[in-house]
C-alpha cells in the first residue's frame, strides 16, 4: 500500500482498511466454525460490533482530516483500486459504524439454531456486506466501485434469502437482485458519461472533467435512477417492501438503515462531488422525485398490517425527504446561494443519520417480538409492553422519533428542512417560489402521517390487550438484544438533544460539497440550534426537554400536593359495557381504515364483503400497490414478448444457424463494399 | 437573561395555570347563555378539579406505565406551550428553546402520547378515539404549521417572538394573506379543542366522540390533570390566535408598565373571544366523522393559499 501522506501520521484510511480486513476475517471465521454456534453468536458478533465501534471513532476522528487517497494493488492488472477517505465518506463510514455496533449486538443474542441458513454462513454474508458497504464509501475509481457496490447487492440478496425454503421469500430475492441490477446499469452508465472518453476512471479524472449541460444531465438523471433503485424512490421501490420483511430483522435493519444510506451517498457524490455543473431543474427532479416518493411511502405504510412492511413503506417515505432536502440543496446550489444549499444539505444529512439510527432500532424491536411471539401480523399481537418492556420502551423512543416529534433525532431533521424551505423566497425564480409553499405543506403533511403510523405501529404491538392468548408467554429480550437496542436508542436520544454537536460533524462535508457550513453559527449559538440569525429562527432541544421536565415535575408535584385519595385497580370501564374482549379492540386494518377512505385513489384495492345470508362470513380488504399492476406486471410481459420473439430466432437446429451466418456474412460483404 | 424577563415568564406560567379553567368556565357560561339555559357558575371548572383530587383514582387492571405517565407528559406540554407563547410579553426566557414550529411538534407529542394511552387499555371506545384523534391530527397538524407560516413569512422568522413583534408594530395594513389564513387557523382550533362541529365535548356515549372516548378509562387525579391540559391547550390555542392576528397590547422588552397593563388587556381579549366561540359551538351543527378530513382539508388549502397570497403580493 502506498499512500500519499507521510507514514509517521495517524493514517486514518489504513485503520478503516484494518477494520474493513477484521470484518472479512471475522467473515471467514464464521464459516469455519459454521457448526458451532455458540462461537459465532456469542464471540464473532459482538467482536465485530467492537470493529464497528473502531469504525465509529475512526470516522470521527477523520472527519475534520484533508482527504487522504490510497492504491491497493488488488484487482486487475493497470487498475488498482484507488481509495479515498475525504468527510464525505467519514460521515457516511460513521453511520456504518454507529448503526452497525447496535444491529451486531442486537445480532449476538438474537439468531437461533436451526432457522434457515445457518447462522456461521449468516455471519460470513453479514460481514461480507459491513465490509463492502464501508468500501463503496471509500472506493475513489469506478471500477474498485462497481466491484464493492455489487459485492454489496449481492451479499445483501443471501442476507434476504436467508430463509430460502419459504417460495415468497425467494420470489422477494429475485425481485430485490432483478431492481438491483437494472439500477446498477445505471450507475455503469453514469460513469462511463461521467469519464468524457478519456478512458481514466478514476474518479480525480472525472472531477477534472468539464461536461456540456447536455451530458452532465444525463449523467445526473442515469445516477438518480441507479442509485435511486437501491434507495428506493418511486417507481423502483417495489423490491423494498417485498425484501425488507424476507430478511431477518437485523438484515432488514441493516439494509434499511444503512445500505438505502449508502445509495444516497452515490447520489450525493455523483451529483456533488464528481460534477462540476450544477443546473436548477436537477434539484428540481429530484425534489419532485423524493415529494412523489415520501408521500406515496407514507400512505402506503398507514395501511399495511404487517410489521416489516409497514416499516419498510416508511423506510420509502423518510428516503423522499432525505431526497428533497437533497433537491433543495441542489436548487440553492445551481444558484450560488451557499449558505441556503448548506443548510438544505445538513438536514438532509441529519435525517439520514437519524433515520439510520430510529429505523435499525425500530427493525430490530420487531425481530425480538417475531422471537418472542412468532407474529409478524400486527392483528395477532398487542399489549407487549407488559411482557416485553425492554423492546417496548426502547421501540417507543424509536417511534417518537420517527413520528418527528420533539425533543429526538427525528425532529431535529424536519426543523431544519422546513427552515430551509423557508427561505426558498430568496430564490430568484417566480415560479419556484410558488413551488415552494406547496413542497412545504406536504412535508408537513407527510410528517403528520408518519405520526399517524407510528401511533398504530406502538398502539397495536405493544399496548391494548393482547389479542391471541399465546403472548401472554412472550418472553422478554436476552441481554445481547436489550445493549443492542439501548445503544440505537440512545442514539436517537443523542442526536434528538444535541444538534449543535452533530451539525459540527456534519460541516465540514457541506464544506467540501458546498463550500459553506453551518458551524460557525451554531458555534456561536451554544445551546440554541440557530440556522442563520437567532431573530429568524432558534431551537433548543436540550432546555425544551428540561421544560417539558419541569413542567412534568410542577403537575406531579401539584398532584403530591393536592391530591387526597388512594389508588385503587379495576376492570375497565369503557362506558359500562359488559364482556369486552380482546377482539373488539381496533385492529391494524381498522386502525388504517381512515386512511384509506381520504386516499381511495392511490390504492388498489379489494374488498370482500359478506352478504347477510353468508353461513360464515367474510371480510377481506387487501391494498395493493397500483405501480405493481400499473407499471411492473406491464413491463414484465413486454419483456416476455419480447424475448418470445427473439426465441423465435432460435430454432435449435445447426442448419438453421450456419443460414444465419451465411446470410450475416453476406451483408457485411455488401456493406463492405459499397 | 434579565430579572424581569424572568418575572414575564413566570407569570406567564401563573397566568395560563389560572386562567385557563376560567375560560373554559367562561365559553361553558356563554354557550348555555346562547342555548337559553342556565349556566353553570364561571368557576365550575375549579370545582371540578376540586373534586376530582380528592377522589380515589381507579385504574384499569392491565394499565401500564405509559398510562399513568401520559397525564403528566400531556400536562407539560401543554403548560410548556402556554409558556412559550407570548401571551403577556415579548420578553420570554424559554422562547428561543422552541420556535413556531417546536410549539407543533409539542402539541404533536401530546396527542401522540394521549392517543397511546388511549390504546394502552385496550377497550374499543380507547383506540377508537385514538384513531380519530390521529385523523384530526394528521390533518390539523400541517394545517397549523402552515398558519404559522404565513405570519413567519411577513415576519421573516420562526422564532414566536419575533412574530408577534413584528406584526404588533406594522401600521394598520391587513393582510389578505393573514385574513385567510386566520379563517384557517378558527377552523384547525375547532377541531383541535374538540369544539363543534367537528366533537363534541359535552357528550359521552356517542358514535362520533373523539376526545371524551380517549380519556374514558382515567379518574380522580389523572383526569384532573388530563381536563387541565385540555382548558390549558384551550388557552394556549386562544393565545396564539391573539398573538397572531390581534398582537396589540403585549408588552415589549424593557417594559414593566406594559406588563402590569397586558394582564387587563389579555383578559378583556379572551372574554370577548370566548364568546365569539361559544356563538361559533351554538350556531353551528356537529358533523359526521368523515365530513372531518374535508373540514380540516378545507383549512389546509386555505393556510396554503394565504402563503401563496404571501408570495404573490411580495410580502416576503
Amino acid at each position: 500500500m502506498n499512500s500519499f501522506t507521510p507514514p509517521s501520521t495517524w493514517i486514518h484510511l489504513d485503520w478503516v482498511l484494518v477494520v474493513v480486513c477484521a470484518w472479512l476475517l471475522i467473515a471467514i471465521l464464521g464459516v469455519l466454525a459454521l457448526k458451532r454456534f455458540r462461537l459465532v453468536v456469542t464471540v464473532l458478533f459482538p467482536v465485530s460490533g467492537a470493529m464497528s465501534l473502531l469504525l465509529l471513532g475512526l470516522a470521527l476522528s477523520a472527519a475534520v482530516n484533508r482527504p487522504e487517497v490510497a492504491v491497493l494493488p488488488i484487482g486487475l492488472p493497470q487498475l488498482p483500486f484507488h481509495l479515498r477517505l475525504d468527510s464525505l465518506s467519514a460521515f457516511f463510514l460513521m453511520v456504518i459504524g454507529g448503526v452497525s455496533a447496535g444491529v451486531s449486538l442486537f445480532s449476538a443474542g438474537y439468531f437461533r439454531q436451526g432457522e434457515g441458513t445457518p447462522p456461521g454462513l449468516i455471519c460470513f454474508e453479514y460481514h461480507v456486506f459491513l465490509a463492502s458497504m464501508a468500501m463503496v464509501v471509500i472506493a475513489d475509481d469506478a471500477y474498485a466501485f462497481m466491484v464493492v457496490w455489487e459485492t454489496m447487492a449481492f451479499s445483501s440478496f443471501f442476507l434476504v434469502m436467508a430463509n430460502h425454503r419459504i417460495p415468497e421469500i425467494r420470489n422477494a430475492g429475485y425481485l430485490y437482485m432483478l431492481v438491483a441490477h437494472i439500477g446498477a446499469l445505471g450507475i455503469l452508465l453514469c460513469f462511463g458519461v461521467l469519464q468524457a472518453n478519456t478512458g481514466d476512471y478514476t474518479f480525480a479524472n472525472m472531477r477534472a472533467q468539464h461536461l456540456s449541460p447536455f451530458w452532465a444531465s444525463v449523467a445526473f438523471i442515469l445516477a438518480v435512477f441507479g442509485f435511486g433503485a437501491k434507495a428506493g424512490l418511486l417507481p423502483l421501490h417495489a423490491w423494498l417492501p417485498e425484501a425488507h420483511p424476507a430478511a431477518p430483522s437485523p438484515m432488514s435493519a441493516l439494509m434499511s438503515g444503512v445500505m438505502l444510506k449508502i445509495a444516497l451517498y452515490g447520489i450525493l457524490r455523483v451529483s456533488f462531488d464528481l460534477l462540476q455543473t450544477r443546473i436548477w431543474w436537477w434539484g428540481v427532479l429530484l425534489m419532485a422525485l423524493g415529494l412523489i416518493t415520501a408521500l406515496f411511502g407514507v400512505v402506503f405504510s398507514t395501511v399495511q398490517v404487517e410489521m416489516k412492511r409497514l416499516l419498510a413503506y416508511s423506510s420509502i417515505e423518510n428516503v423522499g425527504l432525505m431526497c428533497v432536502g437533497l433537491g433543495l440543496s441542489l436548487l440553492f446550489s445551481a444558484y450560488g446561494m451557499k449558505t441556503l444549499s448548506a443548510l438544505a444539505l445538513t438536514a438532509a444529512l441529519y435525517h439520514v443519520v437519524s433515520h439510520a439510527f430510529f429505523k435499525s432500532l425500530l427493525f430490530c424491536s420487531t425481530g425480538a417480538v417475531l422471537h418472542a411471539t412468532g407474529e409478524r401480523s400486527l392483528g395477532k399481537l398487542g399489549g407487549l409492553i407488559r411482557y416485553m418492556p425492554w423492546v417496548a420502551w426502547p421501540s417507543l423512543i424509536g417511534a417518537l422519533s420517527c413520528a418527528g416529534l420533539p425533543p429526538f433525532g427525528g425532529f431535529v431533521a424536519e426543523w431544519l428542512l422546513l427552515q430551509s424551505f423557508l427561505f426558498t423566497t430568496g430564490l430568484p425564480s417566480s415560479f419556484l417560489n410558488m413551488l415552494v409553499p406547496v413542497v412545504a405543506a406536504l412535508i408537513a403533511l407527510i410528517a403528520a402521517l408518519s405520526g399517524y403510523t407510528m401511533v398504530k405501529y406502538f398502539g397495536v404491538i405493544f399496548l391494548g390487550q393482547p389479542r391471541e392468548e399465546k403472548l401472554a408467554e412472550a418472553h422478554d429480550a436476552g441481554r445481547w438484544e436489550r445493549i443492542g437496542m439501548l445503544w440505537l436508542a440512545l442514539g436517537c436520544v443523542v442526536l434528538g438533544l444535541f444538534p449543535n454537536q452533530v451539525i459540527a460533524l456534519i460541516d465540514p462535508v457541506t464544506q467540501l460539497l458546498v463550500s459553506a457550513g453551518m458551524a460557525k453559527t451554531v458555534a456561536d449559538s451554544g445551546w440554541l440550534l440557530v440556522p442563520v440569525s437567532i431573530e429568524r429562527a432558534s431551537y433548543a432541544p436540550a432546555i425544551f426537554l428540561l421544560g417539558v421536565l419541569a413542567c412534568f415535575g410542577v403537575a406531579y408535584l401539584l398532584v403530591r400536593r393536592l391530591y387526597r385519595g388512594g389508588t385503587r385497580r379495576a376492570p375497565p370501564w369503557d362506558c359500562g359495557y359488559p364482556w369486552q374482549t380482546a377482539r373488539m379492540q381496533d385492529t391494524a386494518e381498522g386502525f388504517g381504515q381512515p386512511i384509506r377512505q381520504i386516499f381511495e385513489p392511490l390504492f388498489r384495492m379489494r374488498r370482500e364483503l359478506p352478504t347477510s345470508f353468508d353461513e360464515q362470513p367474510l371480510y377481506r380488504v387487501t391494498v395493493e400497490d397500483p405501480l405493481w399492476h400499473g407499471l411492473y406486471l406491464p413491463v414484465a410481459a413486454m419483456v416476455e414478448r419480447i424475448s418470445k420473439l427473439i426465441g423465435l430466432l432460435q430454432q435449435g437446429r445447426i442448419a438453421v444457424y450456419l443460414m444465419y451466418s451465411f446470410v450475416t456474412l453476406i451483408v457485411v460483404l455488401l456493406v463492405v463494399k459499397q | 437573561m434579565s430579572i424581569l424577563g424572568l418575572i414575564s415568564q413566570l407569570m406567564a406560567i401563573v397566568v395560563a395555570l389560572v386562567l385557563a379553567p376560567l375560560l373554559s368556565g367562561w365559553v361553558n357560561q356563554w354557550r348555555a347563555r346562547l342555548q337559553n339555559k342556565s349556566a353553570p357558575g364561571l368557576l365550575q371548572p375549579y370545582r371540578v378539579l376540586r373534586k376530582l383530587f380528592n377522589k380515589e383514582s381507579v385504574l384499569a387492571e392491565h394499565a401500564s406505565t405509559l398510562f399513568r405517565m401520559t397525564p403528566y407528559i400531556v400536562f407539560g406540554c401543554m403548560l410548556l406551550a402556554s409558556a412559550i407563547i407570548p401571551t403577556l410579553s415579548t420578553d420570554l426566557p424559554l422562547s428561543p428553546a422552541a420556535d413556531a414550529i417546536a410549539l407543533v411538534g409539542l402539541f404533536a407529542l401530546a396527542r401522540v402520547f394521549i392517543s397511546l394511552a388511549a390504546m394502552d387499555v385496550g377497550t374499543a371506545f380507547g383506540s377508537l378515539g385514538a384513531r380519530r384523534e390521529m385523523l384530526v391530527g394528521f390533518l390539523a397538524e400541517p394545517a397549523l404549521l402552515m398558519v404559522l407560516f404565513c405570519a413567519s413569512m411577513i415576519s421573516r422568522s420562526t422564532s414566536l417572538t419575533t412574530i408577534v413583534e413584528t406584526l404588533a408594530h406594522r401600521e394598520l395594513a391587513i393582510y389578505p394573506s393573514l385574513l385567510v389564513a386566520g379563517v384557517a387557523f378558527t377552523m384547525v382550533s375547532l377541531a383541535e379543542n374538540a369544539r363543534v362541529p367537528v366533537d363534541n365535548p359535552d357528550t359521552h356515549l356517542e358514535l362520533t366522540m373523539i376526545h371524551e372516548a380517549m380519556i374514558l378509562e382515567y379518574s380522580a387525579r389523572h383526569l384532573a390533570l388530563i381536563e387541565w391540559a385540555a382548558s390549558l391547550k384551550l388557552f394556549a390555542y386562544s393565545c396564539m390566535g391573539l398573538a397572531l392576528f390581534f398582537p396589540w397590547g403585549v408588552a415589549q422588552a424593557h417594559a414593566p408598565l406594559e406588563l402590569l397593563l397586558a394582564l387587563p388587556v389579555l383578559v378583556i381579549k379572551l372574554a370577548i373571544g370566548g364568546v365569539l366561540l361559544a356563538f361559533i359551538e351554538i350556531a353551528s351543527a356537529k358533523m359526521r366523522i368523515f365530513r372531518v378530513p374535508e373540514f380540516l382539508a378545507t383549512a389546509f388549502m386555505l393556510a396554503v393559499i394565504g402563503l401563496l397570497v404571501n408570495i404573490l403580493l411580495g410580502v416576503a
